[in-house]
This record gives structure tokens, sequence and C-alpha cells, in this order.
């Protein structure tokens, strides 16, 4: 089909095509980084956040997810209105702002979640690497399996917790079983659970904690190897610890992958991502630089809610 | 924005009006409440369960006589049901076997019709046709048997004699389809209820990781429903073999065992016509008699019954459980 299915140079071979980015050991080695992608031109660069090429937001061609005047509607009501952004890939872009703006919305429509719920119409054009996802021709398949989610409830399967992972690898139609054990292992070992289910990964996914879901559901997310992972508030659930290794992950993932996360935790905002966008009332705010939205926004209301002064 | 503006509320009474500790009488009052709304509930409870109770009594006691007069393994096992010969014989298996024979035969027809409708109702259709169409398929439950006797003799003997060349209409073939349209509304019902039950999460959740909706429904629903999907059948296959009028209507109610086992064009004979068409005849004489031979019978059908709702009780309290975890 079109450019949304297959980056523009051979994808590495299947064995080692799940989770380009190593498991928690051996963090600090090299990554394999794809041919071509923007990873061979950073390998060199220890430090990422010190030699951030990009100096001005919009970022024109590079962005691998364009919104322009994209509005989503619940029947009557707008979700969302008219925004207007680019999201750049291989960073962590935060979305922020108060309950019922339409972050979740927003974070939905981009890999066309809003299907399910009757009477949903957009407006706009909200495109991934080009391709405007509300097209009729959009291969939804393809769409969903390269731009992965973590929803705001964890949402396991009633299934074991081996079947919950190996569910996208196998929809992509892995079937040999030490590859799936492969994909598992380093899925679980990726979202920070592995230790604590490697000895039953027969059990039920539904009898773990709530925070243990959480990191289980990002796990299956990460088993399809997406290329961008959508998050909504993904650590709501979690203890100050489970936290901490999911920003370690995604730090680690944002190499390979692009991330978007929602988040109404300022400081987790502030600390994992690059990009930040304050979303009031369905609109977009602002958009900027983290820094400059926590540091020194340019509109008042972003100042008000970043500050906690907000209403 | 008015910053010095602050709401106040009344000041808390300084000593609370409302004692925290029940005086002697209010707790007199509480504990008498307590007791007497749990006695009549009780009452009430174990009135209807007693009757339940005395009409399993009734039959048991009524079938004894025969049960411990008569050879058992005669009465299971022997085809032989003479029950007003000079010399009478109460081999019950045709009977045994023509229940289930058409209750399964119903089934087949009635599960996969009935499951596809269930996921159709749930998952494809509009939220708006699914409300119109549901309890229009319910109200199919509520129509009397015997209407649906009469469109088996009148209707379906028959378009089946005419089209398929059978020597009589009234057969399982018969029995079987008219019972599985009356197991339907139960299956679909229960079946919608429990696929419906899960919540879009987990259809989110499989669509997110790339699957199609026909991937979502045979890797996802269904297995998460299958508790609930179960029940559904065994709560339809009760229905189908308790039924009375339509299969003695539609049966044709020859005492024999199909012949290949396939040949649906057979007319057979299930307990419970026998029971409804024979009890009016067989004089009310004690000892081994036609008349406790047919309580025995009916015993065997009340087994059946609760060891199918014990299934289904099992299952929907199964599905229970995996609703209120997901
Ligand atoms: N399924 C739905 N049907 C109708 N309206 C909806 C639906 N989901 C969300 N909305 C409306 O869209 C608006 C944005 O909701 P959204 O869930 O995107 O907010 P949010 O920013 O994610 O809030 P929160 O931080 O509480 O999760 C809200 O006003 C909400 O009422
Ligand atoms: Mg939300």
């Amino acid at each position: 089909m079109s450019s949304l299915m297959t980056p523009p140079s051979d994808p590495p071979p299947v064995e080692t095509q799940y989770l380009a980015s190593p498991p928690t050991e051996d963090r600090g080695k090299a990554t394999v980084p794809r041919p071509g992608s923007k990873m061979d031109i950073m390998a060199t660069a220890q430090n990422r956040k010190a030699t951030k090429p990009l100096e001005t937001v919009p970022a024109g061609e590079q962005a691998i997810i364009r919104s322009e005047r994209f509005s989503l509607y619940y029947g009557a009501k707008a979700g969302v209105k008219n925004i207007t952004m680019d999201i750049l890939p291989h960073m962590v872009t935060a979305i922020i702002g108060p309950s019922g703006c339409g972050k979740s919305t927003f974070l939905r429509s981009i890999n066309r979640m809003n299907d399910l719920i009757p009477h949903v119409r957009a407006e706009g054009r909200l495109a991934v690497d080009g391709q405007d996802v509300y097209d009729k021709r959009t291969n939804l398949v393809n769409l969903r399996q390269q731009v992965g989610m973590v929803f705001q409830k964890p949402n396991p399967f009633p299934k074991s917790i081996f079947d919950n992972i190996a569910y996208g690898p196998r929809l992509q139609g892995v079937r040999n079983k030490g590859q799936l054990q492969h994909v598992v292992e380093q899925s679980l070992k990726a979202a920070a659970i592995w230790d604590e289910v490697k000895d039953d990964l027969k059990k039920s996914a539904l009898a773990l904690s709530g925070g243990q879901q959480q990191r289980l559901c990002i796990a299956r997310a990460l088993a399809t190897r997406p290329r961008v992972l959508l998050m909504d508030e993904p650590c709501s659930a979690l203890d100050p610890i489970a936290t901490g290794r999911i920003e370690d992950l995604m730090e680690q993932l944002k190499t390979t992958y692009t991330i978007v996360i929602v988040t109404h935790n300022m400081q987790q905002a502030a600390r994992v991502s690059e990009r930040t966008a304050f979303f009031y009332m369905g609109e977009l705010i602002e958009y900027d630089r983290t820094a400059k939205i926590f540091r020194n926004p340019g509109k008042k209301e972003t100042e008000d809610y970043v500050t906690g002064r907000f209403g | 924005m008015d910053r010095d503006v602050t709401v106040a509320l009344e000041p808390a009474a300084e000593a609370s009006p409302r004692p925290l500790a029940l005086t002697p009488g209010e707790d007199l009052l509480g504990f008498v409440g307590a007791y007497l709304g749990r006695a009549l509930l009780l009452v009430v409870t174990c009135t209807s369960v007693l009757v339940v109770f005395l009409i399993l009594v009734f039959v048991v006691l009524r079938s004894v006589p025969f049960l411990g007069g008569y050879d058992l393994t005669k009465f299971l096992a022997s085809q032989d049901w003479r029950p007003t010969a000079d010399d009478p014989s109460f081999g019950a298996l045709t009977l045994i076997v023509g229940s289930i024979y058409v209750s399964v035969a119903a089934l087949v027809f009635a599960v996969p019709v009935g499951i596809l409708a269930a996921v159709f109702l749930s998952e494809i259709v509009s939220w708006k046709v699914r409300n119109v169409v549901k309890p229009v398929v319910e109200i199919l439950a509520a129509i009397p048997s015997v209407a649906y006797g009469f469109f088996a003799i009148l209707v379906l003997a028959p378009w089946l004699q005419e089209h398929f060349g059978f020597t009589t209409g009234t057969n399982a073939l018969n029995a079987a389809l008219i019972l599985a349209v009356m197991a339907l509304p139960t299956i679909i019902s229960v079946g919608e209820d429990s696929i419906s039950a899960l919540g879009r999460e987990l259809r989110e959740a499989s669509y997110s990781l790339g699957a199609t909706r026909l991937e979502t429904v045979v890797k996802v629903v269904i297995p998460a429903a299958h508790s609930g999907l179960i029940a559904a059948v065994v709560l339809g296959m009760m229905r189908a073999i308790g039924e009375t009028m339509v299969v003695w209507m539609a049966s044709g109610n020859a005492t024999q065992i199909p012949h290949p086992w396939w040949d649906l064009s057979q007319s057979i004979r299930t307990m419970t016509a026998t029971i409804a068409g024979e009890m009016g005849e067989a004089p009310d004489i004690g000892g081994v008699s036609h008349r406790s031979a047919l309580f025995a019978v009916g015993v065997i059908l009340l087994l059946m019954t609760v060891v199918l709702n014990v299934i289904s009780e099992y299952f929907l309290s199964r599905a229970k459980k995996a609703a209120g975890k997901t």
C-alpha cells in the first residue's frame, strides 16, 4: 500500500526485529539502528538531549504525525477542535491539559480508535507518515500495527500472560514457538514486569494487580513492534518505582520509536518529553519545546496550568 | 479573578445534636426490624423452594412402586414399550433416546444460528437495530408451544413431505426444526447478553494491536464470552428437552430408534410426549403399573434437566466472574 506500510528501507531480519532497543540489562550498549533511519545519524551521539538538532517547531517534512485543522466530533459535541500540530519522530511528545480537554480524544484519533464509538465524525486532516488516516483507503490493520497504544485503563485479554503478549505477533503470522517466546520475554523485560511474571506466564493476566496489568499492556503494545507508541496516562495506576521504570523505558524507546504520552503529572511531562502540547477545552493552546512550555510559556493559560494556578 | 471571596459554611454545632451511640429503644427496634425482615424473607423463600421440593418428592414417591418392583436394566435398556398389553413391557430406551435425539438435533440447528445471531447483534449492527431486534426475538419465546405445534403439523409437515419425499411429515426432523426455533430466543438473548457484557476495552485492545473485526470476534470476543455462550446453549437445550406439546404434535410418536441413526425423516417419540399422552388413560393401581412407569420416566426426565441446570449454573457463574474481573 502506501508509505504507511513499510519504512523506506528493509527492516532487519525478524529475529532481531523485535525491540530494537535492548532489554534493561544492557542499556549502555549501542542499539541496532534501522539503516537509513535517524538513528544512523545520531548513532554517535552519547547524549541525545545535548545534541537535539531541532530548534524550531513545527519542523515541516520531518513530522511523522501531522495534524492539520483536525477536529473530532462526538455527535454534535466537539471532542477536539481545529488541532494543528506536527509530532516529530524519535522523541517523546507530551500532551497535558485539564480533565475533559480532549487529550484522549486526540490520541485515540491517531490510530482511529474512535471508530468503535457511534456517531463520531472527523474533520480536517490527520496524517501518519503522509497517509491521511481518515482516508477511506487507509489500511487500518497496518496503521494500528505501526501506531501502538496503551490505554488509560489497563485492558488485558482474559487469557494467559503469554497469550496476551503473543497476540500481536501471532496476528502478524509469527507461529514459531521459540520466536514467540523470545518476543514475549523481550517485551516483558522492556516493560519492567518480567521479573514479576517470568515464573507463571501461563497464569491469567486478570490475576495481576492493576499496575502489573498496565505494564503488561505496555509490553503487549511493544510486542507488535510499532513505530509510534501512544500512551494515555500509562502511569496513573503505578507506584513511583514502576513509574520510574516506565519513564526509563520511554527514554530508551525513543531512539527507535516515536512516543506520544498523555499525562496529568507535570513533573513527568517535564522529565520525559522533548515537546509538550497544552490542550484546553478541546483546543491546542500551545505547543513547543518542553523546556519552553514549563519555563517560559507563551500563553497565559499555559502558564496558569503548569504553575498550578489554574481556574 | 477575585480570590478574596470565601464560601462560608455553617460552623459545626458545638455538641452534636445527633448522638453517635444508639439509645436502647433504637437498638431494640433495629434488632427486631432486622429479625422480622429476615424471617419474612426466609418464609417466602422457603415456601417457593418447598413447593418445588414437594413436586419432586411427589414424582419420586409415585415412581417408587415401579422402580422397586421392575427390572431396572430392562426399563433403561429395552426398546419394548407395551404398557397396555396383557403382558405389559416397560422398556423406556426408545423414549429416552427419542428425547435426546430431537434435542441434540435441534441444537445442531440452533447453536450455530443462535451464536452467529448473537455475535451479529452485539458486534455488527448498530445499537438502535439491536434494541429493536432483540425484544422481537425474545417475543418468540412467549409464543405458546401449541401454536408452534399447529405450524409443525399444518405447514412444516406437508412442506417436508412435498419437497423431500418423506413418507410422513411428522418426524424427528420436523420436531427438531421447531424445537430449534423455540430454543433460538434463549440462545440469542443469553448469548448476546454475555457478549455485550464484555465492554469496549477488550475490543479496543484487540483492534489497537492490528486485528481485524473477524480476528477480534474469533480470538477475543467469543473466547472471553465462552462461559456465557455455553450457558446459553445449555439453557436452550433444557427448553428443548422439557418441551412437550410441540414434540407430541410434530414427532410422529413412533416408539422406535431411527435406523440408520442419522435418518431424521423417521418418526420418534419422546419421554415428555409419552407422559402427556398416556397419563390420562393409565389407571391408578398400585405396584408396577403403567402409571407408576410413567412417573419413573418423569424421574429420568427430571434428573436430566437437573444435571443440565447445574451445568448451566456453573458456566453462568463463571461468566459472571469473568465479566467482573475485566
Ligand atoms: N465516547 C464519548 N462519547 C461522547 N463524548 C465523549 C466521549 N469520550 C469523550 N467525550 C467527550 O469529549 C471531551 C474530551 O474527552 P477526553 O476523554 O478526550 O478528555 P481527556 O482530556 O482525556 O480527559 P481525562 O484527563 O479526564 O482523561 C469530553 O468533554 C468528553 O465529555
Ligand atoms: Mg483521557
